[in-house]
């Protein structure tokens, strides 16, 4: 019988459909994955089930009877507990304050403190947890306060346990630590809806998986009768039959010089050893699933993260990127992820957007004239095409897509040797999709070199030269000229 | 497990000591200073601020600020002065009458600071400038309070040995005190508060009523304020629109004096209790001393608080260290 489940489930905003139908069962006593790439509506159908959104249509049954949920508090009382990647308790508290708020024994009206001291002693060592429950919890490390999250929704009698992302932060021991438990809490008859980037862990503990992509369902498959690159196929939208080549030709290269090179560059707890060349002239796709370490490879070239090892180099002298400025200063450009947070500044114009790298690297003492930059900004509009009246518009009116040019001419002005793009073409129209891989071809021809991150494989085949394939926060494939296919990205990304 | 105890109390250990120090040397330096009468002073003169800087106590440790604490006991006063003072109500009615008024007012603002996701900040200064304006309105002069009830109640009290006085302000605030330690620390609602401080998004997530919690912090700030508001006029026999100007400025000093954290989270009522005390001990200290100006205690107070949050911050850092180093293995 399903535990939890909800059919027809949808959630829009404004110009978006974050869940267009979805359906999702939860049995008792099984582990069930939720899989998807960014904005499959993962986070969102989590949050639905979870009584922290309201669906905008569909519904949900949980043990047979119609549920409405209004509240995380009330997902909470009927016996639905979440514990999220970023632990949610009050680190201010005590562990036994934080097991039992809200909820404390009482004694003559007041809080029985021994009570609660005792309890908590006793549920945590039902998960090999012996520690002092007195103490404030923002003096343990991650992985308890994530069993001691987990205890608190055992505990408050779950049935049913969302687990989003526990073992971001979490080794391979406590991973495993945090496996043995939910096996048992699964053998006591909850049900465990776990999300993860990890396609091992999902193999390693779930029974069943729940595949999301761009706000739909794919499919709820069996773990044990599902490979790996069938799913991969799933998550990323491609049968892996179609054996569809990308460019009909690839021109023919001539080998330049590396522009930039890494060797075994590692960020502590964000990236294993990885090696990466970038020639002049060339287009590097880095593929790989969310998770996977992409974005923390671009970060760690462009001196967002400090590498703790490893070697870098820009035209074969060696450099050490303490903030991006210095990578700035040696001519490289990152187009961030988010453009919304890191990107684009919404309230200035497009002028004076684009002229921010510029004048950043001019330093302030040098400013950039109104004459020099209106320059600039019609050149870039003229050249990439920006859709807009003029020049003076503020940047936030302007449709993702063009935003992003915004933020591409922004970095090309400063001419960069090489130009780290991540995910360049999330949130962007067809259309503007199309015209910003254009772009990115025109780039290599006139020889400047770019780092291109993507979860969309037919970007990738359409303007690499080369594909270093990403998982599990380190290179596992690079693959080159005629072997860019889809299968074999998929494959790489599947299995080693 | 020891060093632990003591970042978790040091604080409150520091403003103890330091209260000791302050008034052993007073004691070494003056005769007289250190006896029991004086200490019973600090507490009798210094009641009304105790009471509402412990309501402040439990706004701050929710994160919040209350700006409107001293015109609330203006108004308190001037309302007093009005009901009891010129229509000769009895004190017994009109209390009762402004402890749900104080009340109201202060959950008001926690629900516009809740339901309007307002800065409590501006919305306490909004509280701060109605209160006054309205106590003005209501008489701009002081208006004399003589009541068969208020002289029965300066005369209450006990005589301890040493010639300490121990007067019906001084009881009401360790009633307070009592009262407020069991909220903080075996209520439901005292968890609820250190939670919203800790994290107010995680305590949604964890269940904590959150609109309920803010609308009772700051109903709690009120009524304690009306609280101190009774106590001042038991000195004054007065109500006067422009007392306890800036006083909720004292209160937010002695709370953060008395170990609680600025950024909420963490903090002890009995804290700042000492917090006030070692106020009123400097004001002592000029007092004896007499030829010092009065106004050396708000440079004093200035120099203590700087130094304060500047052990707030080494102490919060050294926990961030610890996490990191936690976290590692």
């Amino acid at each position: 019988m399903n535990l939890l489940s909800l059919s027809g489930m949808e959630k829009r905003y404004p110009g978006v459909k974050a869940l267009d139908g979805v359906d999702f069962q939860l049995r008792a006593g099984e582990i069930h994955a939720l899989l998807g790439e960014n904005g499959a509506g993962k986070s969102t159908l989590v949050k639905v089930m979870t009584g922290a959104l309201q669906g905008d249509g569909g519904s949900m049954s949980f043990l047979g009877a119609p549920l409405k949920l209004k509240s995380t508090a009330h997902a909470q009382s009927v016996g639905i507990s979440t514990v999220y990647q970023e632990v949610n308790l009050l680190p201010n508290l005590t562990v036994a304050q934080n097991l039992y708020l809200g909820r404390e024994p009482k004694r003559f009206g007041l809080i029985d403190w021994k009570r609660i001291n005792r309890q908590s002693r006793e549920v945590l060592k039902r998960f090999d947890l012996d520690i002092d429950v007195s103490r404030p919890l923002s003096s343990f490390s991650v992985a308890v306060q994530q069993l001691i999250a987990i205890a608190r929704g055992v505990d408050m009698s779950a049935k049913v346990l969302v687990l989003d992302e526990p073992t971001a932060s979490l080794d391979a021991d406590e991973c495993e630590q945090l496996f043995g438990v939910m096996r048992e809490l699964r053998d006591k008859g909850i049900g465990i809806v776990f999300i993860t980037h990890f396609l091992d862990q999902v193999y390693a503990v779930c029974d069943r998986i729940t595949v999301l992509r761009n706000g739909q369902l794919v499919g709820e498959f069996e773990a044990a009768t599902l490979s790996r690159s069938e799913l991969v196929g799933h998550m990323l939208g491609k049968e892996l039959q179609a054996q569809t080549h990308g460019r009909e030709h690839r021109e023919e290269k001539s080998l330049t010089q590396p522009l930039l090179e890494v060797q075994e560059l590692a960020v502590s707890g964000s990236l294993q050893p990885t090696s990466l060349c970038v020639r002049r002239g060339e287009a590097v796709g880095l593929a790989g699933l969310l998770g996977s370490g992409r974005s923390e490879v671009c970060r760690a070239v462009f001196g967002v993260d400090r590498k703790t090892s490893g070697t870098l180099k820009v035209n074969d002298a060696e450099k050490h990127f303490l903030q991006p400025a210095d990578a700035i200063s040696e001519g490289l450009a990152l187009c961030p992820e988010d453009r919304k947070t890191s990107g684009i500044v919404g309230p200035l114009s497009i002028r004076e957007n684009i002229a921010l790298a510029l004048q950043a690297r001019r330093g302030w003492w040098r400013p950039i004239s109104r004459v020099e930059q209106e320059r600039l900004a019609q050149r870039f509009i003229r050249e990439l095409q920006i859709a807009t009246p003029d020049a003076e518009k503020p940047i936030e009116q302007l449709s993702g897509g063009n935003q992003q040019k915004v933020i591409l001419a922004r970095w090309l002005a400063t001419s960069p040797q090489l130009l780290v793009l991540d995910e360049p073409t999330r949130g962007v129209d067809i259309g503007a999709h199309a015209e910003i891989l254009k772009l990115i071809r025109q780039f290599c021809r006139d020889g400047m070199s770019l780092l291109v991150t993507s979860s969309e494989l037919d970007e990738l085949l359409a303007f690499s030269d080369r594909v270093a394939v990403m998982r599990d926060r380190r290179k596992v494939a690079e693959i080159e000229g005629d072997d860019i296919t889809e299968g074999n990205i998929m494959r790489a990304i599947a299995e080693a | 497990m020891q060093s632990l105890f003591l970042s978790r109390f040091s604080s409150l250990y520091i403003t103890t000591a330091l209260f000791c120090l302050l008034f052993l040397v007073g004691a070494f330096q003056f005769e007289g200073f250190g006896s029991s009468r004086v200490v019973a002073n600090l507490f009798s003169d210094n009641a009304f601020l105790v009471i509402t800087a412990i309501g402040m106590t439990f706004v701050i440790i929710s994160g919040g600020i209350d700006l409107s604490v001293g015109a609330v006991i203006a108004l308190t006063g001037v309302v007093c002065g009005l009901l009891i003072g010129e229509l000769q109500m009895h004190p017994l009615l009109v209390f009762p009458l402004v402890l749900v008024g104080g009340g109201l007012f202060g959950a008001a603002m926690g629900a516009l600071i809740h339901y309007y996701r307002l800065q409590p900040f501006i919305v306490t200064l909004a509280g701060m400038f109605l209160a006054r304006g309205l106590a003005t309105t209501l008489s701009e002069e002081s208006i004399p309070i003589e009541h068969a009830f208020y002289d029965a109640v300066s005369d209450f009290g006990m005589l301890l040995p040493g010639g300490a006085w121990v007067g019906a302000s001084t009881l009401i605030l360790l009633l307070v005190l009592v009262a407020a330690v069991i909220l903080a620390h075996y209520s439901r609602l005292g968890g609820y508060i250190y939670a919203l401080g800790g994290s107010a998004q995680s305590a949604q997530l964890m269940g904590v009523p959150v609109a309920r919690t803010t609308v009772s912090i700051y109903a709690i700030s009120g009524f304690l304020s009306a609280l101190g508001g009774i106590v001042y006029s038991f000195y004054t026999f007065s109500g006067y629109s422009l007392a306890a100007v800036g006083m909720e400025l004292d209160a937010i000093a002695a709370v953060v004096i008395g170990g609680t954290l600025l950024s909420g989270g963490s903090g002890y009522v009995l804290g700042t209790v000492i917090g006030v005390l070692i106020m009123g001990v400097i004001q002592t200290y000029i007092s004896f001393d007499g030829t010092l100006n009065s106004w050396w205690t708000k440079i004093v107070i200035g120099l203590l608080l700087f130094a304060f949050i500047g052990m707030q911050r080494l102490l919060t850092r050294q926990q961030a260290a610890r996490l990191a180093t936690g976290a590692a293995h």
